[in-house]
């Protein structure tokens, strides 16, 4: 499904991902995990085109997306959501789900000015799928609140429901249970297992290990911008050099 | 949503009985730049207060249109209805080339591109001679007329730009609301989520610089036409700096907000007058006031200032 291929990044004399290559495989949950500074945000922003990388290839489904700009790759069925959850805090929370719904709708500048009859229709079409991916993600009688207002559990279950009404291929979530409570976490694991079973692709990157060795297919890990190891979170817990990255050479 | 009809017919209808009540020349000519000004905080606003894109070169979109027009009609004898819309679309196809590279800029930046597009263009209306007549301005621009209406007198002017102004106010209501102006909107919250979800953040703004700039040239066109003479003194920096009051003191992200603003700040100086040599500094004085205890601008704040009264009136019966 995607496919990352010798990607290297330096932000003036630093290399922040050496040579990092791996594979995703098609409705699978793989977690990205490695201690602070490990280089997985500068990742996940490199393969969803909000940085440029220095070397290196990214082909989602066979199709090079190389630097390819988000608004693309939204089209192309890739969407991701954000560490610090990123709503657009003055809309009301339908509102925030129905620009998800953005490229399902065609009317243009002129079309919405005017209010022609198959823009009003475009609409209502965007604004009953936005309500259910709100029921989607239990989140439906909040429709009304400003985005803004709500709190750090329910805003990242609105940026999940925002992502999926974009009709992705493909999920990346940066650390999706930050800033969860042990309640929510449980919650978020059993929609990631919903999201996974709509056929959709997930990857997360997660400091939150329970949650991670939990619902992950496959684990991968960066230690210092390389890649440490890869494999089931079985083989990742018994792997030395990974309980060293964490842990420490005694 | 279902207000908005409703908003606009109350509007209307305001628009159209005005001038059964304010009489007099004098008035009805201050309403015909309430119009004007209202249709130019509008267009600022749908880029400032929605996009979250400030321009501090409006007021050259204002004067490019009122030259093109003037220059169109009274040096090579077109017809006004023809000069207006050629005009609107010269300055769009302008703005979008010009918005194209400095729409990449953000804030700060932006401010200062757009500040120096204001000037290059005044510097333009002040030294093409030959074609502006300079700083002593271009005069003999005709009237506008429909059939054998002549719109020479302050009654027939103020109907005719303010049915300009109400088309360009139920314009951008629609565009407000709609799925354009909700990515506009997501845009100013959170361009890269809003880039995320597929919303082409880049064309999208320079399409409504281009709108917006479209129409400052039609409420341009409109200004040259009815004062029959323009100079550049009307497009210079300073102008630039009332349509953004304008649009602050209206409200952000309100297309009602803009004309609360822009009239409020048309009206205002008139209404000083008596004030004579203090005016400027009571001009000055409201307009902080209002920042300071109106953030939200004019449409938010009388709302509010009407509840709390409505509360303290009742907390003195209760007493």
């Amino acid at each position: 499904m995607l496919e990352v291929t010798g990607i290297t990044r330096m932000f003036g004399g630093v290399t922040a991902l050496k040579d990092v290559s791996f594979t995703i495989g098609q409705d699978s949950i793989t977690g990205v995990i490695g201690p602070n500074g490990a280089g997985k945000t500068t990742l996940f922003n490199i393969i969803t085109g909000i940085y440029s990388m220095t070397s290196g290839k990214v082909t989602l489904a066979g199709k090079d997306i190389s630097g390819l700009p988000p608004e693309c790759l939204a089209r192309l069925g890739m969407v991701r959501t954000f560490q610090n959850i990123e709503l657009f805090g003055t809309m009301s929370v339908l509102e925030n789900v129905m620009v998800g719904l953005h490229t399902k709708g065609s009317s243009g500048l002129l079309a919405c000015s005017l209010m022609m009859p198959w823009s009003i229709k475009e609409e209502r079409r965007i604004r009953e799928t936005a309500m259910k991916w709100l029921d989607f993600t239990g989140i439906s009688e909040l429709a009304d609140d400003a985005a803004g207002s709500l709190s750090f559990g329910k805003g990242r279950l609105l940026e999940i429901a925002r992502s999926l009404a974009v009709e992705p291929r493909i999920i990346l979530m940066d650390e999706p249970a930050a800033g969860l409570n042990g309640q929510e976490t449980l919650a978020l694991a059993h929609l990631i297992g919903k999201i996974r079973g709509m056929g959709i692709t997930v990857v997360l990157v997660e400091h939150d290990m329970e949650l991670v060795m939990d619902v992950c297919d496959r684990i991968v890990v960066l230690n210092l911008g390389t890649k440490l190891a890869e494999g089931t979170p079985r083989e990742i817990q018994e792997n030395r050099e990974v309980i060293s990255a964490y842990l420490g050479d005694e | 949503m279902k207000r908005e009809p409703f908003k606009f017919i109350l509007f209307a209808v305001l628009v159209l009985v005005a001038p059964l009540i304010f009489k007099g020349s004098y008035l009805m000519n201050v309403l015909v730049f309430v119009g004007i000004n209202t249709m130019l905080a509008v267009a600022l606003n749908l880029l400032l207060g929605y996009a979250g894109q400030i321009s501090l070169g409006h007021a050259g979109f204002f004067g490019m249109g009122a030259y093109f027009s003037g220059i169109l009609t009274a040096t090579y004898g077109w017809n006004p209805w023809l000069a207006m819309p050629l005009a609107a679309l010269v300055v769009g196809i302008l703005a979008g080339l010009i918005g194209f590279p400095i729409l990449k800029l953000k804030g700060h930046y932006l401010a200062m591109a757009t500040l120096g597009l204001g000037i290059i263009i005044y510097i333009v209306f002040n030294e093409t001679v030959d074609l502006t007549g300079g700083p002593s301005g271009l005069s003999g621009i005709p009237n506008l007329t429909l059939g054998s209406i002549v719109f020479d007198s302050d009654i027939k002017n103020y109907y005719l730009v303010w049915t300009f102004t109400l088309a360009v106010t139920l314009f951008s209501v629609n565009l407000a609301g709609s799925r354009i102006g909700r990515a506009l909107r997501a845009v100013h919250d959170s361009e890269v989520a809003a880039r995320v979800m597929g919303v082409n953040a880049r064309l999208l703004k320079v399409q409504v610089f281009a709108l917006s700039a479209v129409i400052s040239s039609l409420a341009g066109s409109l200004y040259a036409h009815t004062m029959t003479f323009v100079s550049p003194a009307s497009f210079g920096f300073n102008f630039s700096v009332e349509l953004l009051t304008m649009v602050v003191i209206g409200g952000l992200g309100s297309v009602y907000g803009s004309f609360l603003g822009a009239a409020l700040l048309t009206l205002l100086p008139e209404l000083l007058r008596g004030a004579q040599d203090y005016d400027i500094v009571i001009y000055g004085g409201l307009l902080m006031a209002m920042v300071m205890f109106m953030p939200g601008g004019l449409v938010r704040g009388i709302p509010n200032l009407l509840r709390k009264m409505a509360r303290f009136r009742e907390g003195a019966g209760n007493a």
